[in-house]
């Protein structure tokens, strides 16, 4: 059976495993809920693991790592963004040709700048983003059940983990409490209605993909530069579509996202601590862990525990009436 | 009135998409210090040059018609089936059981059945997405997703925990019977006085391939049935007028794609491994997108598209092999063929149709 620090262990694996899911699937959140479906989640964080990993190794310095991750991430939203807001092409061929765009480029250009078969050097200190460790949380440690949950739970993340857990509440306070949010989430119920307001239908779903870019950019450099030390071919394995699926489950709600990717991060930490695991006679095989997230999603799409009904205008291009 | 003949739209934007993407990507190996022209002549001599490079480029083919097939059927209905991948894998694992566990007399009968084997899970793989898209309304291009995730994780137990043989290491069946082993190109051309080069793996199933375009063709252009699903793709509220049922077409055209999908099973399991492997599809049902876009969801284009894309594979690969460009190039240039013809389709066409309507009125 599982003792107290085993749990505190894997509890640990799921809020590092949660952070590139709950980045992606808030990313995801900002483009559907404008709209604009983006399964080329995937490719904008794998272009941005590369980039941040790349950049991390030759300058040494992550935060520029970080900086050209984003960058680079945003150029593929703003293709996404041309194919599907300016020529009102199928926003879902687009986010697979992205998908498949950032695979093949990543491998292509990291075999041109490293020759080390498609990854970069591996990334030392400074070129990586280093767990900062929270107020007293040594003082603490020798605290029964408190100490640690402090000092190993919450203690000791990257920076860019307490980012991503801010952003949950940012994300929620800029949809639902203020202007540009309202405009954001109309635009994709009815974007006529926001067209006849006099606000720009096409300026708001740019902003909205160029968010997910930025978003995507955090998370592709959190998986090359903090999780792990440095990029390696597909390196994102599936990620892209668990926030996808994430977004589904939590139905295109940023507290609800939250919840759905600690659940996927948590699966996703079991299957990787325990490979079959038993419960009396029965066993559990770990291919059911890893398919669980992509299965429950189904289930939840299906509408047999409660509907998901994306935003209406969702993956329809606006054609301005004249 | 169109705004533009046919021809143009059939011809001219496939391959005005097509220019686009391939001057792209000979940028792209600019970009990374190689010659494209002595890139382009190495993949033409690689895959174009020998009997061999045929071989590889019409087995690569064969796998791209059934995937391209299958997405260009559920395309007619306005369906996106993304899950060829899924249904290709679910395919395999049809042919399999029907090789392994029946003892065939000859191939051709065997083939048969293992046709129907791979039809039959790649059809049952996608019916499921397609139910909850009929009935549930849930989006089929998500569900589609997550069931090739599903099957990858299926196919791994089953291949570990229960067709993997006593002892083995590796997480595959066995070996199949040499019974159903499918006459290889050579095989089948040398009796003709035709040599053909005895190691490149095109098989007795290029053929089947071809024959499923024909079959399509018929079943999209020459039955109600078909006639059903292109009313019901172009519009669904006249459809419905007509008293075609929404649901009985999603069900059909999703089944008649996850049936073609799994159909490439007899190609690279049946054909070329002769054992089902982990990931045997490597990534085949994806380039049934590209395909299906190219070809414009039409027989005879998928079987252009499928035969271009086979060269591009086996070249890719024979520069991979010579030279220092990655096999990755072929997936960048299969995402810029995605993108023209796909997503970007706009920007070739709206600008075309301004010219040829400016030329009419010229005319007029």
């Amino acid at each position: 059976m599982m003792d107290f620090l085993t749990l505190i262990q894997v509890l640990d694996s799921t809020v590092r495993l949660a952070t590139p899911l709950l980045l992606a699937c808030l990313a995801g959140l900002f483009s559907e809920r404008a709209g604009i479906f983006d399964i080329g989640l995937e490719g904008k964080m794998l272009m941005a693991a590369f980039f941040s990993a790349a950049v991390a190794a030759t300058t040494g310095n992550v935060w520029l790592g970080l900086l050209a991750g984003i960058a680079s991430s945003l150029v593929l939203a703003g293709l996404h963004g041309l194919a599907s807001i300016t020529f009102r092409g199928n926003q879902l061929i687009s986010g697979v040709a992205i998908n498949f765009l950032a695979a093949g480029m990543t491998v292509l250009i990291a075999q041109d700048w490293f020759q080390q078969g498609g990854r970069t050097p591996s990334l030392i200190s400074g070129g990586r983003f280093e767990p900062i460790t929270l107020p007293f949380a040594n003082a603490v440690e020798g605290v029964p059940v408190l100490g640690p949950i402090y000092s190993e739970l919450l203690s000791g993340h990257s920076i860019l983990v307490y980012l991503a857990f801010l952003a949950v509440p940012a994300t929620a306070w800029i949809l639902f409490g203020t202007r540009f949010g309202l405009r954001l989430r109309a635009v994709g119920e009815n974007p006529a209605a926001v067209d006849t307001a006099g606000v720009s239908v096409v300026g708001l779903r740019y902003a909205a993909v160029m968010i997910c870019g930025l978003l995507c950019g955090i998370a592709g450099a959190y998986l090359a530069t903090a999780l792990q030390a440095g990029f390696v071919k597909d390196m994102t394995a599936g990620r892209g579509f668990i926030a996808l699926a994430a977004l589904i489950f939590a139905k295109w709600r940023p507290w609800h996202a939250l919840g759905a990717c600690l659940l996927f991060g948590l699966l996703q930490a079991v299957a990787l601590r325990f490979q079959n695991i038993e419960l009396g006679s029965i066993v559990i095989p770990v291919q059911f862990m890893d398919a669980l997230p992509y299965i429950l999603t189904v289930v939840i799409l299906a509408g047999f525990v409660g509907k998901a009904i994306p935003p209406k205008a969702g993956g329809e291009p606006y054609v301005k009436e004249r | 009135m169109d705004k533009m003949p046919k021809w143009a739209d059939v011809v001219l934007i496939p391959l005005i998409s097509l220019i686009l993407a391939a001057l792209l990507s000979a940028l792209v190996i600019l970009g990374i210090g190689e010659d494209p022209i002595a890139a382009v002549k190495l993949m033409v001599s690689g895959a174009l040059g020998s009997t061999y490079g045929w071989g590889y480029t019409l087995y690569y083919a064969t796998n791209f018609l059934f995937t391209g097939l299958a997405v260009s059927v559920a395309f007619h209905a306005r369906l996106f089936n993304i899950g060829g991948e899924g249904q290709a894998m679910l395919g395999g694992l049809g042919v399999a059981l029907v090789c392994l566990y029946i003892p065939w007399p000859h191939w051709s009968l065997a083939l048969i059945f293992a046709s129907l084997g791979a039809a039959l899970f790649g059809a049952a793989w996608a019916a499921i997405p397609a139910y909850l898209q009929a009935k549930r309304g849930s989006h089929i291009v998500i569900t589609t997703i997550m069931f090739n995730f599903i099957a990858a994780a299926v196919l791994n137990y089953v291949l570990v925990n229960l067709l993997r043989p006593v002892g083995s290491m590796d997480p595959a069946t066995a070996r199949f019977p040499e019974a159903v082993h499918l006459p290889s190109l050579h095989e089948l051309l040398a009796p003709l006085g035709i040599a053909f080069s005895k190691s490149a793996p095109a098989n007795v199933s290029f053929v089947l391939a071809i024959v499923a375009c024909f079959a399509v063709w018929l079943l999209i252009w020459r039955t109600k049935l078909g006639y059903e699903i292109r009313a019901y793709g172009n519009s669904e509220p006249g459809a419905l007028y007509a008293g075609i049922s929404p649901v009985k077409i999603t069900m059909i055209a999703m089944l008649i794609s996850g049936g073609l999908a799994g159909m490439m099973a007899t190609n690279n399991v049946m054909g070329e491994a002769e054992r089902l492997v982990l990931n045997s599809t490597e990534g085949a049902g994806f380039i049934g997108i590209a395909v299906a876009l190219m070809g414009r969801s039409h027989p005879f284009g998928v079987f252009l598209a499928a035969i271009l894309f086979g060269f591009l594979y086996q070249g890719g690969a024979e520069l991979a092999l010579w030279t220092s460009i990655p096999r990755e190039l072929i997936v960048v240039i299969q995402a810029l063929v995605i993108l023209f013809t796909g997503a970007l389709d706009n920007m070739v066409r709206v600008p075309l149709e301004k010219a040829f309507l400016a030329l009419r009125r010229e005319k007029a």
